[in-house]
């Protein structure tokens, strides 16, 4: 939680210990966070913004972050545009978000036929500047989020709410030194910035096309000691050369199942580290981290307030009121995110076996590649495109290395001309394959692809989806 | 057809699929500079446990995740078939 003399991001640099020491950082450049009290690549211009919807459309993430902590408090909402969007997406997002100013690091033509007028700079060179004057205002932080297909959802929060899991009032006696695998422009790369900044830290960005290796032998040469990503990011840790450069005090997995293999394997990995493995979304906030090693979660924090986090479970799904929940969707009414009593629907499907909670997946068959949503109806849809088709079944599998991906069952129709004496069988998966690759994004795509007889149709005449 | 050419034989698949520039599969190969991301790593652990019916990384819980093609290619050619 913020400390009450604490209203905006900048005005916490001023007030948090270590000043000196502490450092954000990314391949080329590290700026002590004692020189962004007195300026930053949008000092001289900062009047402009007073009272703007801002999008931040910066590529490199240390320029995002100077971005923000200039920006928060000083206009009236800020909208992060995360690394992969859809660019057919912006015009929507721009006029949803009544965006009237872009903030870029690169050329901005790429921006221009947006109709928004204002386009500003912000480059990680820092000027520092003298007193200047702007009128305080609360911003709204927007996130994005990839949970439903087309247009992303776009989830309203407020530093308040973005910082409620994090206690800047317990400041570590030594400086720790924060690295993530996740972007800061999505909620989980964010909470890392706002820790650093809050709670007395540095942070180490990836850069923009940086290999794993590359980054992390940059943690390394900074001393990394709390490190955060997700089970496929760690997995992939792991396989690093790299990975044994760095020591980390803390080690921290969210945003997919932390299954027991992963937890056992960066136990034995970095013995002295605290590992643990967190649940959190942008909707929901952050609801608890495991602290003991095991994966799925004790069921002894469900139906009871962990300080002010309260958990529940109704039809197998997680349910989530924290003061870190999202206040609503942009343009939609608040029941949308949370039900009359605050609580969030997470959509992830737990079950109870003796005294603890396991995750199974998600609800509605949505399946997660390493951390990218797969809505099974979209890629069905692809594959019934195919003439040969009758209907197609697709499903999550198990992964030991991106925790699940995407296969397919899937049904022909007996048709003289593509009967499978006639065409082999190997050569149709390629063309239902070739279909797929031309129109879905790469984790979309069924690793593998099983011609069965009939499929499992339940009642409802809904292709039965199990989690 | 052994292990080792099986392994290698889907990659040169995979990376083809994926559009991916392969580099030389030698036996220090370090797996991350392959030329494979994640994605295809997971799809080519999936096509081997379906062509050589096991999963290695599920089968042993303390596995050592694999840093070159060769620990890769002995922890297939180790496990129980």
């Amino acid at each position: 939680m913020l400390p009450s003399n604490i209203w905006s991001l900048r005005d916490s640099l001023g007030k948090t210990s270590h000043r000196e020491s502490r450092f954000l950082a990314n391949g080329t450049m590290s700026i002590a966070l004692a020189d962004l009290v007195c300026g930053s690549g949008l000092r001289d211009c900062l009047s402009m913004f007073s009272g703007c919807s801002v999008l931040i459309a910066t590529r490199d993430q240390l320029a995002t972050a100077l971005a923000l902590i200039e920006l928060d408090g000083v206009v009236r909402r800020l909208t992060l545009c995360p690394p992969d969007l859809p660019q057919e997406y912006l015009s929507s997002i721009i006029v949803k978000a009544g965006i009237d100013a872009i903030v870029c690091d690169c050329d901005s033509a790429e921006y221009g036929n947006l109709g928004v007028r204002r386009h500003f700079m912000c480059t990680t060179a820092i000027r520092p500047m003298g007193d200047f004057q702007v009128d305080p205002c609360p911003t709204e932080w927007i996130l994005l989020t990839s949970g439903t297909t087309g247009l992303p959802k776009m989830v309203a929060h407020s530093l308040g709410t973005l910082t409620a899991a994090i206690d800047a009032s317990k400041i570590e006696e030594r400086p720790v030194v924060w690295g993530t695998f996740y972007d800061v422009r999505r909620y989980g790369g964010l909470q890392v910035l706002f820790r650093a900044i809050l709670a007395g830290g540095s942070f180490v960005l990836l850069d923009v096309g940086e290999s794993l290796g590359q980054y992390l032998d940059r943690l390394a040469e900074h001393h990394v000691t709390h490190v955060l990503g997700t089970p496929s990011h760690w997995r992939r840790v792991i396989m690093s050369p790299s990975a044994r450069k760095i020591a980390p005090e803390y080690v921290r997995l969210s945003g997919e199942i932390a299954d027991q293999s992963i937890l056992d394997s960066l136990h034995v990995f970095y013995p002295h580290a605290h590992i643990s493995h967190a649940f959190a979304s942008t909707e929901a906030g952050v609801a608890f981290e495991v602290k003991d090693r095991f994966e799925g979660f004790p069921a002894s924090i469900v139906n009871r307030s962990t300080g002010d986090v309260a958990l529940r479970i109704d039809d197998a799904s997680l349910r989530v009121r924290s003061p870190g929940t999202a206040k609503g969707f942009v343009g939609k009414e608040a029941s949308m995110l949370a039900d009359e009593e605050g609580f969030v629907d997470t959509g992830d499907i737990v079950d109870r076996r003796g005294d603890r909670y396991y995750f199974l997946g998600r609800r509605g068959g949505i399946i997660n590649v390493g951390g990218l949503k797969v809505h099974p109806e979209e890629v069905e849809a692809v594959i019934n495109r195919h003439p040969a088709v009758r209907m197609s079944s697709v499903r999550s599998r198990r992964s030991p290395i991106t925790g699940s991906i995407v296969v397919a069952d899937v049904v022909l129709k007996v048709e003289p001309d593509i009967s499978s004496a006639l065409t082999p069988t190997i050569e149709l998966k390629e063309e239902i394959l070739q279909v797929c690759r031309d129109s879905l994004a790469q984790h979309k795509v069924p690793a593998a692809i099983r011609f069965v007889a009939d499929l499992d149709v339940g009642s409802t005449g809904k292709l039965a989806r199990h989690a | 057809m052994s292990i080792k050419m099986v392994i290698t034989s889907q990659i040169y698949k995979i990376a083809d699929e994926q559009n991916k520039n392969l580099a030389p599969l030698t036996d220090d190969l370090n797996l991350l500079e392959s030329g494979l991301d994640s994605l295809c790593f997971a799809i080519l652990v999936a096509r081997l446990e379906d062509e050589l019916g096991c999963d290695p990384f599920t089968a042993f819980t303390d596995v050592h995740y694999p840093v070159t093609l060769g620990d890769f290619i002995r922890l297939y050619e180790n496990a129980p078939q």
